[in-house]
């Protein structure tokens, strides 16, 4: 997933831990990981060594549970949190679709260049899920 | 004005470093994350741009002034960094930086190794002195083993003692871990490893910039460090080896400037250091960092450790009477110029980000060392590393600015 890095010289990063992001690190929505889920995937983020596994099921095509288990900082523990609930119902090609921005509308809250990793990695990890990439 | 410390005048220092006028949020920049690159005094910047604007030309080809003048800068350079840590003339290799110094090390020493030979390091190496022998080790067929740490964080001497035998070719280790800011004892190692015939290479990347290194007194076979860690540019880093070593190792890059004699079918290398120097070098570089060690100089280095010293005592107990705080490594009086920490409940990263609201800039992942931080059982830790620049007011603000990441976390 690339995406366009813009360096904002005078952000500073001002209030990204506001109480909807500090509710969701604390109490993570949807914790843990589905036995024999259909599809599942571990992935990290090797800037800051961050991990997350995503386990997910279908009805059909739609998703019928989703778990996540985050072991990071509380952006990219709050992004898989808030993702969690927003997955449920929505379909493959729909998930496939989503992008910075819609994850950047989830989290209510404007990230620099160095954080956005952070919130994309559970999006990321879902990709690759839905992908079929296979953990080794 | 506050009381500062006396070993160093940081107001006058800081007024060589142009970077500190600028104001980000007009608030000032507090900079503490000097074990991943140092800023840079105007003496060099000054200097390169010097050299671009009044004598830029290839070395060692042209017979014009330009080209004498950029060469012998250059050459001047090697010795000004010979000087520094007491090599002998033709020791010093200029290279990228610390990264390719081990390299160079790992490729050219294991063209003599035998299959079964053991290359020793320790747990707390960066991944520059730690992927390069793996690596090795897997396409010759040789055994990489490593020294354990200890609980407080320091190289386990007895541990070293049992891992060495005579199939040990090669003990290679942080002078000062990146991490832990342990300062190893050199000399005690230096006679173990000896005795044992093997060679001892050190990365100094750590060491070098932050206190007085004698490669004659520390008996080290080979050492590394870089250019950018020490107020120099980046893009430039030193491989030191004593001279009979260097003669009797093959190159690691060929090409241009490393040949004396090529026919189509031979090539008689060039004479020391040029023989490790392929291609047209970092030849700014080498020279900005020539600067950097005249600057460093000037100060004096002994003045810059005591500064630092005064520093980490100071930081370390205010950090300690934090509560859930882990500080990893030695105790104050062990360690180099930085800490690593965490504090329970917030993640590195989130502290990071909150001590850029006021400019603080530190570190905070797992430092191009993930296995030791996973042998803390932690994802990675902030870091806080000084210079001479830094004063007490600076640590004063980080731990204000710690204040507030904990009460927003804990509400």
């Amino acid at each position: 997933m690339k995406q366009e890095l813009k360096v904002d010289r005078d952000y500073v990063g001002e209030g990204i831990y506001r109480e909807n992001i500090l509710d969701h690190y604390k109490n993570v929505r949807n914790l843990g990981k589905i036995e024999n889920a259909d599809l599942e995937f571990h992935d990290l983020n090797p800037i800051c060594g961050d991990e997350m596994t995503v386990s997910l099921n279908f009805d059909q095509d739609k998703v019928r549970e989703v778990k996540v288990l985050p072991k990071g900082c509380a952006i990219s523990t709050a992004s898989a949190s808030i993702l969690s609930e927003e997955l449920k119902g929505k379909n493959k090609k729909e998930i496939m679709k989503m992008k910075t921005e819609d994850i950047f509308k989830l989290l209510g809250i404007k990230l620099n260049s160095m954080r956005i990793k952070c919130a994309l990695l559970p999006l990321s990890t879902v990709k690759k899920a839905i992908c079929g990439v296979k953990n080794e | 004005m506050k009381q500062e410390f006396e070993s160093l005048n940081v107001e006058e220092i800081k007024k060589d470093f142009p970077i500190f006028n600028r104001k980000i949020n007009s608030k000032d920049i507090i900079y503490l994350d000097n074990g991943a690159t140092t800023q840079k005094p105007k003496q060099v910047i000054n200097e390169i741009k010097k050299y671009y604007e009044e004598y830029n030309a290839n070395i060692h080809r042209g017979i014009y002034k330009l080209s004498e003048e950029s060469t012998l800068e250059y050459e001047k350079a090697h010795d000004v960094v010979g000087r520094f840590i007491n090599a002998k003339e033709n020791e010093i290799i200029f290279t990228k930086g610390t990264t390719e110094s081990l390299n160079l090390l790992a490729y050219s020493l294991s063209l003599d190794l035998q299959e079964g030979d053991e290359i020793l390091i320790s747990k707390m190496e960066h991944h520059s002195n730690l992927v390069p022998w793996q690596q090795i080790c897997k396409q010759k067929n040789l055994k990489l083993k490593y020294i354990e740490i200890t609980e407080d964080g320091l190289l386990d001497l007895d541990d070293l003692k049992n891992k060495l035998n005579e199939k040990v070719k090669i003990v290679s280790i942080a002078h000062v871990s990146n991490v832990l800011g342990t300062i190893s004892p050199i000399e005690e190692i230096e006679k173990i490893v000896h005795d044992n015939n093997s060679l001892l290479i050190l990365d100094a990347a750590q060491s070098v910039p932050h206190m007085k290194v004698d490669v004659k007194k520390l008996n080290c076979d080979f050492l590394a460090f870089s250019g950018h860690k020490m107020l120099g540019p980046t893009g430039i880093g030193v491989l030191y080896g004593k001279k009979e070593l260097l003669n009797r190792m093959k190159p690691f890059i060929y090409g241009g400037d490393m040949v004396r004699e090529v026919t189509y079918s031979e090539t008689r290398f060039n004479e020391l250091p040029w023989k490790f120097e392929a291609g047209t070098p970092n030849i700014v570089g080498g020279i900005g960092l020539g600067k950097a060690i005249e600057y460093l100089e000037k100060i004096g280095i002994d003045n810059i450790e005591n500064h630092e010293k005064e520093l980490i005592k100071y930081a370390y107990n205010k950090l300690r009477e934090i509560k859930d705080i882990e500080i990893y490594g030695p105790n104050e009086n062990l360690r180099s110029g930085l800490i690593s920490f965490n504090i329970k409940g917030i993640h590195g990263h989130d502290i990071a980000t909150i001590l850029d609201e006021e400019n603080i800039c530190v570190r905070a992942s797992h430092h191009c060392a993930m296995p030791l931080h996973k042998m803390f059982n932690v994802l990675g830790s902030v870091r806080i590393s000084f210079y001479l620049y830094n004063t007490k007011d600076d640590v004063d603000k980080l731990l204000l600015s710690l204040e507030r990441a904990i009460k927003i976390f804990r509400k």
